[in-house]
């Protein structure tokens, strides 16, 4: 069984051709984590198969379906976590995941509480986003992504700005991500410690 | 658990109003130079009232819409710079329905206070009080289409550095229709006529903005956040 197929990928950003065939398939409960050296196309990869850029060639496709015959239903199953963390300086972490994860799905404040303590941010959760350090930002945009409910996480530089304790953090989301049987899609530079088998390697640039 | 679209659009509309009050000076500034810009007119052009009610039409819709150009600038701005026109794309909720509840919100917080100041200001220019249920009624639902329409201006400008003369030369050709009906319901309203017919045009462009804009701002913003 298979989540996401990636078949062929080729897209361009203005005249340059910078995905040339890219293809993997990723199944529940696997990380695939993509490297590959500064400007070769990771972000772009990953806003291709999310939709957010145009596809020239290939297929991206989710469940048995190609993504780009129903965005909708591919989106409620993904939560993409970007360069940006998306989320209102003049908010405070607590509003912020309300409305950020409230248009996704209905959400209470327990488990808005809940989300902040497991990724250590309930002692700034009442503090406007503005306030914070890069690194305390990114805590709190994880905390959304874990409330989406999403079963493909699609992660570009997720511990950008977080200290060596972020980063196990975000090592044991993805673990406990991939338990729960979601699937993982992620560029990140540090190394993923995860279960033995749970991780898929990706050199982008070495395959094309 | 799926939120409804409603429930989603309700919650854009209430995050954008919060957002609004915790930055004042932004709902301010285009309602301030609405009135500083109105107001100039009867310094500049002459006491008598009898002239300065012929030309209040035309200096209060110029003026709207001037002032409302100034605030279309931030409508999709902030949201685009901090990735979450991104993170709304991708909600799986239909964007062009969470860009109108942005617009409606952008409306209440431009149009509406714009509309509602419209009669103190037209004191100036010697306007009946029986005139005012028109002119208020012609800049409410104007505001409406001006914001609707500078939704897909805003969406087109998104990628521009310095989108805004750019969007002024897209969104205002526009425009001209509201401007044109808008004035004329105004003047009909202040001779003490009835100002049915260009009210209903109005009407008309609003309810076409209403179902049409979003679409084209969706596509837009699509475009823009690439």
């Amino acid at each position: 069984m298979t989540d996401l197929v990636v078949e062929n990928l080729h897209v361009f950003r203005g005249h340059r051709h910078v995905l040339r065939g890219v293809g993997f398939t990723l199944t529940p409960g696997h990380c695939l984590q993509i490297t590959g050296a500064n400007g070769i196309g990771k972000t772009t990869l990953l806003r291709a198969i999310c939709g957010l850029c145009d596809i020239e060639e290939g297929r991206v496709e989710w469940d048995g379906v190609e993504t780009r015959r129903d965005p909708p239903r591919f989106q409620r199953a993904l939560g993409y976590l970007g360069h940006d963390v998306s989320l209102k300086g003049d908010l405070t972490g607590i509003e912020n995941l309300r409305f950020a994860v409230g248009v996704r799905t209905p959400v209470t404040a327990a488990q808005i509480d809940a989300a902040l303590a497991r990724v250590g941010a309930t002692p700034f959760g009442d503090l406007p986003l503005r306030s914070l350090s890069a690194g305390q930002r990114r805590r709190v945009a994880l905390a959304a992504l874990t409330l989406y409910g999403a079963r493909l996480w699609v992660l570009d530089e997720p511990s950008t700005n977080l200290d060596t304790a972020g980063q196990d953090l975000v090592c044991h989301l993805i673990a406990e991500h991939l338990r729960g049987g979601g699937s993982v899609l992620a560029a990140v530079h540090h190394e993923l410690h995860l279960g033995a088998g749970q991780l898929v390697r990706y050199e982008l640039g070495a395959a094309a | 658990m799926r939120t409804s679209s409603m429930s989603a659009a309700g919650l854009i509309v209430k995050r954008d109003l919060v957002l609004a009050f915790r930055r004042f000076g932004q709902i301010v500034q285009p309602l301030a130079f609405f009135a500083v810009v109105a107001t100039l007119f009867p310094l500049a052009l002459t006491p008598e009232m009898s002239r300065l009610r012929d030309v209040a039409p035309g200096v209060l819709w110029v003026s709207a819409l001037l002032s409302s150009l100034l605030a279309l600038e931030y409508l999709f701005r902030d949201d685009a710079q901090d990735g979450t026109l991104e993170q709304l794309a991708l909600s799986g909720q239909s964007l062009t329905l969470l860009l109108l509840a942005k617009t409606l919100a952008h409306w209440i917080l431009t149009g509406l206070p714009l509309a509602l100041m419209a009669p103190v200001v037209s004191v100036a220019f010697g306007v009946s009080m029986q005139a005012m249920p028109g002119m208020l009624l012609a800049l409410a639902l104007g505001t409406v289409t001006l914001s609707l329409v500078g939704a897909i201006g805003a969406g087109l400008t998104l990628g521009a550095r310095r989108g805004g003369v750019l969007l002024s030369l897209l969104t205002l050709p526009l425009m001209i229709p509201i401007v044109i009906f808008g004035a004329r319901a105004t003047e009909l309203a202040i001779r003490g006529e009835p100002f049915a017919a260009p009210m209903y045009l109005l009407a008309a462009l609003a309810v076409l903005g209403l179902t049409l804009a979003p679409l084209a701002a969706a596509a837009a913003v699509k475009i823009g956040i690439e």
